[in-house]
């Protein structure tokens, strides 16, 4: 049973009801409940669910459907706008203002994924915001939990503070006192994770609160997390009152319903999204893409602005104007397929685009960059006549490029077929007619 | 306290906390009716059972209702158990066979608790004088040999490591070749968390597997894969690419201590007939549990005890 895109399930009910003007209840009713089994089958909270789909309900009823949109369209725009305004309408960044050292304190279940979300935050903001941090590994529980966050620190150029044989309490007391002495203006504590139905976890995380006072208290959620999210981010509400949230593991492909729930349950913002093994796998949590990730619509914007920071304008500019005179090269293609490489493995980026992150079929298809190193090795065996104009390669040019780079004819000639066609797509968007770039639609 | 009632232990929140809701739902009456289903299903859903076993219940239920619309708490406990039983129990009907050495491979997303349940495991069955090796086929995360090696020791099971950031097919072929030359009874594989998602890392998990099999004939005997109670619907999805990379023999249901209810492992018995072996139900290195299907449910559903335990 996979997700499918809740737009296409609606689409399929309402096909028979195409009726512009006012939405009826039962058009209505009959949306919501695919919106419902959507949101649950995204693992949002029941409760939650329950209390949106009346909201969005009061609001749909007796709206007008817009003139350019079906009535499904009409009900997931509602829903994903109040959606969006639920989890906050805008990015929500931290509160680094204050006094230094500024305390930032991790807390969460074990194996959110503290630790490591704790040294990426360290070095985005020794990064972004020209911070000197500390981490703090007060976890004295878990084997090996301090050596863990040790290596992390060495790889980030972050030093880490612990004391062998010392409390939690003890470890991040003296790591706050002593942080301006030994020139860190930000301390980062990594706490311990167990479960928040554990009273000694908890009380030792109350005791480390009032103990250096964080400017922020941060929830370290797994996407993953199913209907139990609310009952643990509520324990810690409760007992730290939070500042907010990230939200980890979000390169799976887990829906990610999770946020919503604990965005309802603290009402606070969920501010970072960890994404990724590496330690600058973390960005800035957007709650309008959320949004529509959670009903199953993708992340179309992020492969979007993905591209966008990956393609260089110039470089752009360039291919655009040889097109138009007929210059588009090989070696221009190459650039083309470097850049395509530069936004990173093109799994990810299909796993993105709405449509295709539910098609099982292309899920399966895998991308395979070794083809690009073999496309590579093939262009560099041209001589550079050959690859300004590839029309003067015949066959026996063909033989001695395919034992240069160590691949067969074929691959030459599957090189050239599609060097051909990506010049005719290139000239389709960008080259002499203009024609209007059609991105997928999000509805 | 035998062993199964420690497992009752963990379990004592699944049950207390499905079957408050049941008691919400009956609200006083002693029968339900049709206006009580949808919030029945929300209830259902909210164990993480998933809305295919929900909608199974539910329909069942239904056809139950039909003669006078209602439906008593004893029929709806009945169908629900008998329902979810018969999924948990079926899925474990197939006899593992104990190979000497018996390869056990843990593997899952990360966080889930492969490392801790590892060394529960060595620790387990050193106790029961076998003798263990360890594999630190976990290369990636930082300090996961360190964990795994404080487990050996805790455990007396001898370690295979290498480096952080080697060949973990490398660290399997090692253990392989140590668990033979060393008579060993039991090889455990310690994996690195991967997401379902990352293609060259399921590459990377096939190789291990099929490294083991070139050592030992017919191994990876078991394929765990290690879930978190706390996982929602992604479970599923899961198992499933977990399954294609390396066929899976069982499930290792950790964290079930909190609130967390674990009902994904149903939808995962069901959709890919895989059977709970273990639960993991504390921090302790005794408190990893074989798994009962039938205490599962009865557990979930005893309506004496619910009532005790709720108020």
């Amino acid at each position: 049973m996979a997700f499918e895109g809740l737009s296409e399930k609606l689409q399929s009910i309402m096909q028979k009801l195409k009726g512009h003007g006012k939405l009826s209840e039962k058009e209505i009713d009959s949306a919501l409940k695919e919106v419902r089994i959507a949101l649950l089958e995204a693992d949002v909270n029941f409760k939650v669910v329950k209390s949106f789909i009346e909201k969005v309900r009061e609001r749909a009823l007796g709206s007008e459907v817009m003139q350019s949109l079906t009535p499904a369209q009409q009900v997931i725009k509602i829903v994903h706008s109040e959606l969006i305004e639920l989890m906050g309408s805008t990015a929500s960044r931290l509160e680094l203002g204050q006094e230094p050292p500024i305390v930032i304190m991790m807390v969460g279940l074990q194996g959110s994924g503290k630790t490591t979300t704790s040294a990426k935050l360290a070095n985005l903001l020794k990064k972004a915001n020209n911070k000197r941090p500390m981490l703090v590994a007060c976890d004295t529980r878990r084997p090996a939990a301090v050596k863990q966050l040790e290596t992390l620190g060495t790889q980030i150029g972050v030093p880490v503070h612990h004391v062998e044989g010392a409390s939690p309490e003890q470890i991040a007391k003296s790591a706050v006192e002593g942080a301006l002495k030994s020139g860190r203006d930000l301390v980062i504590l990594d706490t311990a994770g167990r479960l928040h139905i554990d009273e000694e976890l908890m009380q030792e995380l109350e005791r480390i609160k009032i103990l250096t006072d964080p400017d922020e208290i941060l929830l370290v959620v797994d996407a993953m997390t199913g209907q139990d999210a609310v009952n643990v981010a509520k324990a810690f509400q409760e007992r730290l009152d939070i500042t907010g949230v990230i939200l980890t593991k979000l390169d799976g492909d887990a829906r990610g319903g999770a946020a919503l729930s604990v965005r309802a349950v603290t009402g606070k913002p969920i501010k970072f999204a960890g994404t990724g093994e590496k330690l600058d796998g973390i960005e800035v949590f957007h709650p309008d893409r959320m949004a529509s990730r959670i009903l199953g619509m993708g992340d179309i914007l992020t492969v979007i602005e993905k591209a966008q920071e990956s393609f260089d304008v110039e470089q752009a500019k360039k291919i655009e104007a040889k097109l138009r005179k007929q210059e588009f090269s090989l070696e221009d293609f190459l650039v083309q397929l470097k850049e395509i490489k530069k936004m990173g493995p093109l799994g990810d980026m299909l796993s993105m685009i709405p449509g295709l992150s539910s098609n099982r079929k292309l899920k399966d298809l895998k991308v395979d960059e070794k083809q690009m190193s073999r496309v590579e090795a093939i262009i560099y065996s041209m001589t550079p006549g050959e690859r300004r104009r590839p029309d003067t390669i015949d066959s026996s040019r063909k033989k001695r490029i395919a034992a240069g780079s160590g691949t067969k004819v074929q691959d030459v000639n599957a090189l050239l077929k599609q060097y051909e066609e990506t010049k005719k797509l290139l000239k389709a968007f960008g080259g002499g007619k203009r024609q209007k770039m059609r991105m997928p639609g999000i509805f | 306290m035998g062993i199964l009632g420690l497992i009752g232990k963990g379990l004592t929140k699944t049950k207390e906390a499905l079957s408050k809701k049941l008691g919400e739902l009956f609200g006083g009456r002693d029968y339900i009716c049709a206006e009580d289903l949808d919030e029945l299903e929300a209830m259902l859903l909210q164990a993480d059972l998933g809305q295919s076993t929900v909608e199974k219940i539910l329909s069942e239920l239904k056809s139950r209702m039909e003669a006078d619309g209602k439906a008593d708490r004893k029929v709806l406990e009945g169908i629900i158990s008998g329902i979810i039983g018969e999924i948990l129990s079926a899925s474990s009907k197939t006899e593992i066979q104990i190979h000497k050495p018996h390869v056990i491979v843990l593997l899952g997303v990360n966080g889930t608790g492969k490392t801790t349940s590892a060394g529960k495991m060595a620790y387990s069955l050193s106790r029961q004088g076998k003798k263990v090796v360890l594999a630190a086929a976990d290369t990636f995360r930082a300090a996961a040999i360190e964990q795994l090696e404080v487990w050996a020791e805790r455990a007396g099971a001898e370690l295979v490591k290498h480096k952080q950031g080697s060949d973990p097919s490398a660290v399997a072929f090692d253990a392989a070749k140590a668990a033979i030359n060393r008579d060993a009874d039991y090889l455990i594989v310690d994996t690195a968390g991967r997401l379902h998602t990352k293609s060259n890392l399921m590459e990377e998990l096939k190789k291990v597997g099929k490294v083991i099999g070139g050592q030992v004939e017919s191994a990876p005997h078991e394929t765990l894969l290690v879930i978190d109670a706390t996982t929602g619907q992604n479970g599923l999805v899961q198992a499933r690419e977990f399954n294609k990379a390396i066929p899976l023999t069982g499930i290792i249901l950790t964290k079930l201590d909190g609130t967390a209810k674990g009902g994904i492992v149903v939808a995962v018995s069901e959709e890919l007939g895989i059977p709970v072996k273990y639960v993991g139900v504390g921090e302790s290195a005794e408190d990893l549990r074989p798994f009962d299907a039938k205490e599962f449910v009865e557990g979930l559903f005893k309506v004496g005890e619910v009532d005790n335990a709720v108020s």
